[in-house]
């Protein structure tokens, strides 16, 4: 009976720690449609306005272009240099493995501020000027490790042996890379692309330091317009955000489900059809 | 044969270079820089000094501003590791001793903070403490109060963002050591006359301690690195170490001294990472990534 009234009590604290982390996020996220102009309480009925308002600043509108186009190619080099680092790491011993996979993780390990500046002043120093190159090269140093970290956790389950079995039978090592590694990968890259582009998409404070002057991704628009007051157009903002970023990676997770069991069903299929054929053969 | 295996001893290095060059040139090359960069001297007319000057140095570990702001740092990063470390490990313990099936949609609901914006959860408690935030309109309603009070830009409303932004890393990392816990190991204790409470203190806690010491580790290292959080939530009085580093190399544009500035944090900070590493490993950290 005792243990039974402490798991309870443990179960309500742990219900009370999950609505703190989402409570103000929700709140955000009912404001946004409130109608009362001031972008707080109270709730004086359901309004799209926000949105609107959203969509017709055309500031907010270029960063969440500068936000789309930063994350897509940060994601898009971050992955490629990550995904090859973890294939080497995951399929090769050599000497000074653990220097290397330091000095991989490093970024992690070293403040965002730190970093920052570093790249910023050695840049400086060479007269490259801030750029959104320098905020695209920021960003890939950035996100890599994370890169590598998620990729190299998922490539452990591919076995060697199919891709051996490839070869025996006469595939070139290329060809093996594209029509057996690359398709068992897709889900383990997936993964890091979608990780490199939410941590670019939400960072602050190494592309507050990066940025040019006049060029602003949504967390900075949104940081600027707080310095001014809250206003309901940043829950709007906000709003926009949280959908964003969370069904991104419920689709893109839904539909890496949904070709998985294609591609398990399709070799099903052809398993079947190969036994069918051999006992018609026997 | 012998072209084979060369390839093979090959291969890896091909594959690591492009990333290797990343870190060297855009990171570990700039931070070499800005040691030296430490030493040199911004002159009054804006132009760099080379050569080997302390002044900064003199002036980073010497004035006492700086030792009070980066002293008021790391009271405000323990703060919320201790706190973190307390209200995470209950969730995590939840979790970790949850049936399957609900297991799998707590640890969904755990990576979705991770999804959601910084800046979007930070500002979020505007909404909740502000002056016509939730709370503020509850009591006025209810009349505890008669006009709006000011709960927001103080040090715990800092320390409160930063419980709520690093809550989920705590968490994650204790719920991962949990989860490797033998469950037999608890049941052979209870079996031989401990009570649950004496089970979980003398077995569970210990073996839970590297996940609890990661997420600290963690916890710490990204609070006492903020300045986004102060700039929010926080008043004029509670700027963190970060804040000035930001001033001088944005602001002022005294890149030596905010080299010199950023080098402090990263010496503090890395001492502990160094004593993490040295009792740990890198690995545990690792491990919340699968």
């Amino acid at each position: 009976m005792k243990i039974m009234s402490g798991w309870s009590l443990i179960r309500i604290a742990t219900i009370l720690v999950y609505l703190f982390l989402f409570a103000p996020v929700a709140v955000v996220i009912l404001l946004a449609f409130n109608a009362n102009q001031f972008g707080g309480f109270p709730i004086e009925g359901f309004s799209l306005r926000w949105f609107d308002a959203l969509w017709n600043n055309d500031a907010i509108v270029r960063a969440f272009k500068t936000s789309l186009l930063l994350g897509l190619l940060t994601s898009a080099v971050s992955t490629t240099l990550g995904t090859l680092a973890a294939l080497a790491m995951v399929r090769y011993d050599f000497p000074g493995k653990r220097t290397i996979s330091t000095l991989l993780v490093a970024p992690i390990l070293i403040p965002e501020v730190v970093l920052a500046v570093a790249l910023l002043l050695f840049l400086q120093f060479l007269s490259m000027p801030k750029s959104f190159g320098l905020l695209l090269m920021g960003h890939v140093v950035f996100t890599l490790p994370f890169v590598v970290l998620v990729v190299q956790a998922r490539l452990v389950s591919i076995r060697r042996d199919v891709e051996e079995a490839a070869m025996s039978l006469g595939a070139t090592p290329i060809q093996t890379f594209f029509e057996i590694t690359l398709p068992l990968m897709l889900p383990a890259v997936m993964a890091g692309m979608l990780f490199s582009f939410t941590i670019s998409f939400d960072d602050i404070t190494g592309t507050l330091f990066w940025k040019p002057g006049g060029v602003e991704t949504v967390p900075t628009q949104i940081f600027a317009m707080l310095r001014n007051s809250i206003s309901p157009e940043i829950n709007a903002l906000g709003a926009v955000m949280v959908i964003f970023t969370i069904a991104l990676p419920l689709v893109a997770a839904s539909v890496s489900r949904v070709l998985s069991m294609r591609k398990i069903r399709a070799s099903n299929r052809t398993n079947n059809r190969a036994n069918n054929s051999s006992e018609q053969t026997a | 044969m012998a072209a084979d295996i060369a390839g093979e001893r090959r291969a890896p290095w091909v594959l690591l270079s492009p990333s290797l060059a990343t870190v060297g040139l855009l990171l570990i090359i700039p931070m070499l820089f800005i040691v030296v960069y430490s030493f040199w001297l911004r002159t009054a007319t804006g132009a760099d000094q080379v050569g080997f000057y302390l002044d900064n140095w003199i002036e980073v570990l010497g004035d006492r501003f700086y030792r009070d702001i980066l002293f008021q740092t790391f009271a405000i990063a323990f703060y919320t590791t201790v706190i973190c470390a307390f209200v995470g490990y209950i969730p995590a313990y939840f979790v970790a001793n949850t049936p399957m099936k609900s297991k799998a949609f707590l640890l969904l609901m755990l990576m979705l903070p991770f999804w959601i914006s910084y800046i979007i959860r930070t500002m979020s408690w505007i909404n909740i403490l502000g002056t016509s935030g939730a709370l503020n309109t509850l009591f006025l309603s209810i009349g505890i109060i008669d006009e709006p009070i000011q709960m927001l830009y103080n040090q715990t409303t800092v320390v409160l963002g930063l419980v709520h932004y690093l809550l989920p890393f705590m968490i994650l990392n204790v719920y991962v050591s949990l989860d490797g816990i033998d469950k037999n190991l608890t049941e052979a204790a209870q079996s031989l006359g401990c009570t649950g409470w004496q089970a979980f203190r003398e077995v569970t806690l210990p073996l839970s301690m590297p996940g609890l010491a990661a997420g600290s580790l963690l916890c710490f290292v990204l609070a006492a690195g903020t300045y986004i959080t102060p700039i929010v939530l926080g008043g004029p009085r509670d700027a963190m170490f970060a804040n000035l580093v930001f001033e001088a190399i944005v602001t002022q544009l005294n890149w030596p001294l905010g080299s010199a500035l950023s080098l402090v944090l990263l010496a503090l900070l890395g001492v502990l990472v160094v004593i993490y590493t040295r009792y740990l490993g890198v690995d545990q950290i690792a491990k919340s990534f699968k």
